[in-house]
């Protein structure tokens, strides 16, 4: 596993739709990698005979009964929104100028 | 009594019970408090006067009236920012949620609700919990109060300052892996991680949804256990809540503080023990104080090695961070906190994110996108996963030997705010011996076990339990806390520096 590089923490942060200045990646490219580097070694004990934990306690789904219960208002769930219009929630055009 | 703020909440809730104090004058007295001391101290990021003087009121009215009500009606309490509270603002100490309003109440909110204790406020937290300082708080750091250059810890820096500073008797926290805890250890305070499940969490704020879990705050060990059983218990709307009773922590901690604990095996974790270096000379020696006093009240103490340990820091800041990069994609700027308003959605959401998230988050959620991406998943995520299997079976064979298992909870006692602040790395070396008991979803408590004599700060004694066995903390954490207070003449945390108080 190869370091990671300025390019890469770039390409990630758009990934992550995170605006980055070049002097936010200056500051935190070569922290990443330093972290990167460190966490590398859990390759080293995970052999293949070891089973994968996803959760601590052993747990499987649950169900209930398809039934209406009682839930948020249209008006609450749009209360704390930045923009809404017509009892949804309003968002700048979806598309870019050039498409 | 002269000063209420002293008192624990179990002296609270039975002078509220005698009739001698009402809650409108315990809430008061802890306003007034805050007023005088948090301006520094700066544990809140919101409070409540009026709506926790509204809950007095009426506990008050209540009592008055002869309703019965639950054990701490009308003892007032902190709530992490990370629980949601309908009505009041929430923001999981991030910019990006700065001035949102929950619609509704996480179930452990509806369950302080219900137990009539009144709401001071919302405590501060490094943002999104991500922090062991709460130095990455978008609103500026808490302060602790046995000296104000330090850190009190984090993520929950907030809720243990609030104890220490006797701005409040019980807090509520989150522990993902140690944010209870370690703040704890730092500010003298009480701190239990419940066994993963064991306390609803509708309604807390995602960071690492396999690790997370909230849990009790206090100054002692059966206020601890006082509000764990508010806490606790089955929630429907948590899948991952586990379908059985509230452990008896309250009886387990009545018991404990009768300190005999005949029979009681307790192992000390060589690789979380300093045996191999690193840890401070004050931190090891309060610790080796507090196994002779467990061995004199009984137990007896065997030696157990957890070599897996070893990977645990590594696999947990992969899965911590592959997890938080998913769970805070919600935070897109379209149904609620910030936006950045730019010409299309994409352009809007970039700005936003980058406007409202701080550094250390920025940090995780790019480590998280990293170690899920294609090419790289096997590698990063899929053997922390490995690793954490490993962990578990070490704590398998561990708890085959004994009952609990013990370590100092930090390697050092608080340092100074900004002293690693540029170093991610050391910063997440204090959660070293805090992690592995979230990576195999068991219950941990930390408590005082003195100060460091080089520096007069607070050290933390960890207790570990098997899953579903968070009784087991309790009654081996009162036990300890008898016999350490019997020799102080009082809890610890009667022992910081007296605050000074604003006009």
């Amino acid at each position: 596993m190869s370091s990671l590089e300025r390019s890469d923490v770039a390409r990630l942060a758009a990934l992550a739709r995170i605006d980055m200045t070049d002097a936010d990646l200056d500051r935190l490219s070569g922290q990443l990698a330093v972290i990167v580097d460190a966490v590398a070694k859990v390759a080293e004990v995970a052999g293949e005979d070891v089973p994968a934990t996803s959760h601590p306690i052993p747990m499987a789904n649950i169900h209930r009964e398809d039934v209406v219960r009682p839930s948020l208002a249209q008006d609450d769930a749009l209360a704390a929104a930045p923009e809404a219009e017509d009892g949804r929630f309003r968002v700048p055009q979806i598309l870019g100028e050039e498409a | 009594m002269n000063d209420w703020t002293r008192a624990t909440a179990a002296q609270m809730a039975d002078a509220l019970a005698a009739g001698e104090v009402t809650s409108v004058e315990l809430v008061q007295a802890h306003l007034d408090r805050i007023a005088a001391v948090d301006g520094p101290v700066h544990a809140f990021l919101h409070i409540d006067a009026e709506g926790a003087l509204e809950t007095a009121r009426a506990v008050d009215a209540d009592r008055a009236a002869g309703v019965e009500l639950p054990r701490l009606a009308g003892v007032p309490i902190g709530i992490k920012d990370v629980l949601v509270t309908k009505g009041l603002p929430t923001t999981a100490g991030s910019r990006i949620l700065e001035g949102w309003i929950p619609p509704y109440d996480a179930t452990v909110t509806r369950r302080v609700r219900e137990a009539r204790m009144p709401i001071l406020g919302k405590t501060n937290m490094d943002e999104f919990a991500m922090g062991s300082s709460t130095e990455h708080s978008g609103y500026g750091p808490t302060r602790n109060p046995w000296d104000l250059d330090r850190i009190p810890g984090g993520s929950g820096g907030g809720s243990a300052a609030a104890l220490a500073a006797f701005e409040a008797p019980l807090t509520i926290g989150s522990d993902t892996g140690g944010s209870i805890r370690q703040p704890a250890s730092v500010t003298a305070t009480v701190g239990v991680k419940p066994t993963y499940g064991g306390v609803s969490r509708f309604g807390a704020i995602a960071l690492a949804s396999s690790l997370d879990q909230l849990g009790p705050c206090g100054r002692t060990v059966l206020d601890t256990a006082l509000l764990h059983e508010v806490m606790g218990g089955h929630d429907e709307m948590d899948a991952t809540s586990l379908d059985e009773p509230v452990p008896a922590v309250v009886d387990a901690a009545l018991e404990g503080a009768r300190q005999d604990l005949t029979g009681v095996k307790i192992g000390v974790v060589r690789e979380l023990s300093g045996a191999d270096g690193g840890y401070q000379a004050g931190v090891t020696q309060r610790f080796e104080e507090s196994l002779s006093r467990l061995r004199e009240m009984g137990a007896a103490i065997v030696e157990v090695s957890c070599p897996s340990f070893e990977y645990a820091l590594a696999a947990y800041y992969v899965i911590l961070p592959s997890e938080a990069s998913s769970n805070l994609a919600k935070f897109d700027s379209v149904r609620f906190g910030k936006r950045v308003e730019k010409s299309t959605i994409e352009k809007t959401m970039l700005a936003t994110r980058a406007e409202g998230f701080g550094d250390e988050v920025k940090r995780r959620i790019i480590l998280g996108t990293y170690a899920l991406s294609a090419g790289y998943y096997d590698a990063y995520y899929g053997s922390a996963q490995k690793v954490r299997t490993l962990v578990q079976r070490d704590f398998d064979a561990a708890f085959a030997q004994c009952d609990v298992l013990v370590s100092p909870t930090t390697p050092t006692t608080p340092f100074k705010i900004g002293e690693r602040i540029d170093d991610p790395l050391a910063m997440y070396l204090n959660d070293i011996a805090t992690i592995p008991a979230n990576l195999a979803g068991i219950p941990g408590m930390s408590l005082p076990s003195g100060v460091a004599p080089e520096d007069g700060l607070p050290v933390g004694f960890q207790i570990l339990a098997p899953a579903h066995e968070d009784a087991r903390l309790y009654r081996i954490g009162a036990a300890l806390e008898a016999s350490l207070t019997a020799e102080w003449g009082g809890p610890l945390s009667a022992q910081a520096p007296e605050l000074e108080v604003a006009e």
